[in-house]
């Protein structure tokens, strides 16, 4: 569905590497993740793809058309949310989606269908001018705009950066809607955690792909154990647990320091922060997250 | 870590802030301790934003008390601002200044000498590692950089309390770590931090989190208790219990 | 077409949405045309002058006395020699110099008719005609009051001689310059931010994206602003008319014609603009610095065109205001009809062409 064969882009004339020779495919019907930080490249790519952008190099396709001759087929067919809020403010909500279903050619009756789940949350508030809007409606709104012309491939920089968690799970509880329906998705997002919420996923970070597969198979790539380290006073735990000679890595995760051995077992740390009075001290070997594997494949 | 001892830096009492009808903050209630990592999450639209803003002295309370860092919201917001420190992920740092001139500036600000804010400068760049960068533009910077800069020049006047809105936000998973590590290093000095995250693991690493929900405090308490209260395993679940009936959808 | 008209639509709701924009738009030309209305109020006292006898007689002592007992004038009597006189102009301290001749008196006994010199700094023209209109009167009261008491005819003849501005480029000029200035403005600046505000939006990149065709972003974009500018126009036609007592002469027609053609070259540099711009801001500084200063400088209402240094002259002609404002001169208030402009109307609209197509062409259909 979709294609990307040895892309690149600079900016500032090569000053600034966007992407460096991204090549990968998204089958039909998948949900798939692009998970990394600011400055990964993750907008040029979707730009490259919606043919906003042209590459340097490289050659891609969405849906059978390439992205540069074909950039008219391709228009017709795909939706698009861009990163930033890109919705009328001073239009309601409604004048909005009518506008947009109107630019794309169709009604909102036509696709009502496709987006009434959605729509219906913020349907109450259709007179309402879109700026009013809280983060999580305005994403809603953004949505729906993207959907209404039942476009068979999605795209969708960024949609829940910024957005509280509870809206942040109705989106995504959304999109799985989306992808019952057929429809291809191709996400963004900084969160580590919505990774596990794709079928397939690349971890980026400065323009190039540190791994990618399906979520499970790069938690199960994780080399070595992992281990959770629990005490009061995290972060004077931090430091006793980073200055322990047998320590490889140590990272906050919430209430607890994700920690790696240079050898295996992990017995004597204990000993060793019970000398250092953390006398509640516990350690478990846990299975690691896409964050505990994105910060192994950034060294 | 918070010490009892000392009078708190932050004390609220029933402070609202209402616009016309609608009642964007209600009476909220609450102390921060010296040296406390306050963590203040909330929903779209619950009020954070109205809460901060009258915190720091920019928007006048309807009704209700305030203390900050012992100067009255109402009467003292200049005594105010010269004691607290502000960094938001939207605005932090002049992109066309060096390194050191951003330091110089803000320093300059809150009114350092040339002397201080020399001695201040060297301190801060050894402390971020950013020596080499000093006269590099700040818009030359990876982000992750910039963000730690940012926070480390919004105590460069030994504030009492940071104010940090979504300082993370797009950071990678690593220099969102050292970011914390700074906050944590600015909290065992005595500086009080109130942060605002959409990262829910950040919101263990406070000591304590108040979770407002349609311009009410919904929950305030250390992470441990709260899920404790709960009875979930992490911070995301007692959000998301919270939050999830919330009424108010618009800012 | 239904396409076209939701996005027309849509964008006569951004601008009726927007109070500030649409006040400014509608009350800067209202604010010129009051705002010259009252600066050239024909009402004026104590004008400083300077009066210069040569001939020290009884009639110029009787004349300058009726001059001095107006309440128009106020002489500065230590102005007196012809090196004074052009100081004084310089710094603006006289308005005008009244001079008689040495021989003065002699003329008017022996031939009953002698002539003063009148000399005004037209600078300022609507004042400068005020003020030797004053002096006329003035003169051609004395003429009859003397007539009566020495029984004969007495003839004498102001002689105007005008400084700086000889050819009293003035209050009927602004009009059409306003006109120039205010479309210009409006078209270009309304234009390039209208299209700016989507990029920085970031719903350029939907409509990108979408199948909706460029031309009509263009045409929906250019289209709210075409009917604004033309009830801008006839806004102005109408305050004139009332204000300042100038009515259109000419054919109203042939008028809205070469404005509606005016307009649109206004509105492609706009959208020229645009292409370049990634702020409104820098939308808006482009069209203030890039637009404005051009029209007020090189259009020829402020400054006559023919006293400018050559190069000044050769780049005026690139200024699209310049013709129009030509076009307007003649058509509003000489009354003249398609012969006599049928010139800078094709200059217009080859001006017009050009610049709409380049600017389709630049156009990005990407990012």
């Amino acid at each position: 569905m979709i294609t990307l064969s040895n892309i690149k882009k600079t900016y500032n004339k090569g000053a600034v590497q966007a992407l460096n020779d991204i090549s990968f495919s998204v089958e039909k019907g998948e949900l798939f993740g692009l998970i990394g930080p600011d400055g990964a490249g993750k907008t040029s790519l979707f730009r490259i793809l919606t043919t906003l952008l042209l590459p340097d190099a490289g050659q891609a396709s969405v849906d059978g058309y390439d992205v540069i001759k074909d950039y008219r087929h391709i228009r017709n067919r795909v939706g698009y949310m861009p990163g930033r809020f890109s919705l009328y403010q001073d239009l309601t909500v409604e004048e909005n989606l009518n506008f947009f279903a109107t630019v794309f050619d169709t009604t909102i009756k036509e696709n009502y269908d496709l987006i009434k789940d959605i729509y219906q949350q913020i349907e109450p508030f259709k007179d309402r001018r879109a700026g009013k809007l809280s983060g999580g409606m305005k994403q809603k709104l953004a949505l729906s705009c993207a959907l209404i012309h039942k476009p068979s491939v999605l795209f969708l920089d960024e949609p829940t950066t910024g957005v509280d968690v509870v809206s942040r799970k109705e989106f995504w509880a959304m999109l799985k809607k989306l992808k019952q329906e057929g429809i291809t998705i191709l996400v963004s997002t900084p969160y580590m955690d919505e990774a596990n919420l794709c079928d397939r996923i690349a971890l980026v970070q400065k323009g190039d792909i540190l791994s990618i597969d399906k979520p499970a198979a790069i938690v199960s790539s994780f080399p070595g154990e992992l281990y959770a380290v629990r005490a009061a006073g995290t972060h004077r735990l931090l430091q006793d647990v980073r200055n322990y000679q047998g320590t490889s890595t140590c990272f906050a995760f919430g209430d607890a320091l994700h920690v790696t051995f240079k050898n295996a077992g992990s017995q004597p740390l204990l000993e060793y922060l019970h000398t250092k009075g953390h006398a509640d001290a516990t350690i478990e070997k846990i299975q690691p997250t896409i964050e505990d594997c994105f910060i192994h494949l950034l060294k | 870590m918070p010490s009892s001892a000392t009078p708190p830096v932050i004390t609220t009492d029933k402070l609202t802030k209402r616009f016309g009808h609608f009642v964007a903050a209600s009476e909220l209630t609450f102390q921060v301790a010296k040296g406390e990592i306050f963590g203040f999450l909330g929903a779209n639209g619950a009020g954070k934003t109205t809460a901060m803003r009258m915190l720091c002295g920019l928007l006048k309370p309807s009704s209700g008390k305030a203390t900050i860092a012992g100067f009255d919201v109402y009467t003292q917001t200049e005594k105010i601002k010269r004691r607290i420190g502000y960094m938001s992920q939207k605005f932090s740092l002049y992109d066309n200044l060096t390194v050191s001139e951003n330091i110089r500036f803000y320093g300059g600000i809150y009114g350092m000498n040339t002397a201080a804010i020399r001695t201040k400068t060297a301190e801060l760049l050894e402390e971020l590692q950013l020596e080499k960068e000093a006269k590099t533009l700040v818009s030359d910077l990876p982000l992750g950089w910039k963000q730690k800069l940012a926070f480390s020049v919004s105590i460069v006047h030994n504030p009492d309390i940071v104010f940090l809105d979504e300082p993370t936000g797009g950071v990678d998973p690593v220099t969102r770590r050292q970011f914390w590590d700074l906050i944590y290093h600015a909290a065992d000095r005595g500086v009080t931090i109130f942060v605002t995250t959409h990262y829910m693991d950040e919101a263990e690493y406070c000591n304590r989190v108040s979770i407002m929900v349609d311009g009410v405090i919904a929950a305030l308490d250390s992470p441990t208790r709260l899920k404790q209260q709960f009875g979930l395993d992490n911070m995301e679940d007692v959000f998301y219990e919270l939050a999830r009936n919330a009424k108010r959808k618009a800012d | 077409m239904r396409q076209l008209i939701t996005f027309i639509r849509k964008e006569f709701l951004h601008v009726f949405r927007d109070r500030k924009t649409l006040l400014m738009l509608f009350g800067l030309p209202i604010a010129q045309i009051v705002l010259f209305g009252f600066a050239l109020s024909n009402e004026i006292k104590n004008s400083r002058i300077a009066i210069t006898d040569y001939s020290k007689d009884a009639v110029t002592e009787q004349l300058i006395s009726k001059i001095a007992s107006s309440n128009y004038f106020d002489i500065q009597r230590t102005v007196q020699s012809a090196t004074q006189l052009e100081a004084a102009f310089k710094k603006g301290d006289i308005r005008m110099a009244i001079i008689f001749p040495a021989d003065f008196a002699n003329d008017l006994v022996h031939t009953g008719k002698a002539t003063i010199q009148v000399i005004a700094d037209a600078s300022d023209p609507n004042l400068a005609t005020t003020i030797t209109n004053y002096i006329t009167r003035l003169v051609g009261d004395f003429n009859t009051q003397t007539a009566l008491t020495a029984g004969r005819p007495l003839q004498i003849l102001p002689e105007m001689q005008f400084l700086y501005n000889p050819e009293l480029r003035g209050a009927p000029n602004f009009v059409p310059g306003v006109m120039a200035l205010v479309l210009m403005l409006v078209c270009t600046m309304m234009t390039s931010v209208a299209i700016v505000k989507e990029k920085e939006l970031g719903t350029m990149e939907i409509l990108l994206v979408s199948p909706f065709k460029p031309i009509y972003i263009i045409i929906s974009k250019l289209t709210p602003n075409l009917l604004i500018s033309v009830v801008n126009l006839f806004i102005i036609l109408m305050l004139s008319a009332v204000f300042l007592d100038l009515h259109v002469k000419g054919s109203i027609l042939l008028l809205t014609f070469d404005s509606i053609l005016f307009i649109l070259t206004s509105l492609s540099i706009g959208l020229l603009l645009s292409i370049n711009a990634k702020t409104q801001q820098a939308a808006m500084m482009g069209s203030m610095m890039g637009m404005m200063l051009p029209t007020m400088l090189l259009t020829g209402f402020l400054f006559p065109i023919e006293n400018m240094p050559l190069p000044l002259q050769v780049l005026s002609n690139l200024v699209p205001s310049r013709w129009y404002f030509i076009i307007v001169k003649k058509v509003m208030l000489k009354g003249l009809g398609i012969t006599a402009v049928w010139k800078e109307t094709l200059i217009l609209t080859g001006m017009c062409l050009f610049l709409f197509t380049i600017s389709l062409r630049r156009f990005k259909i990407r990012l």
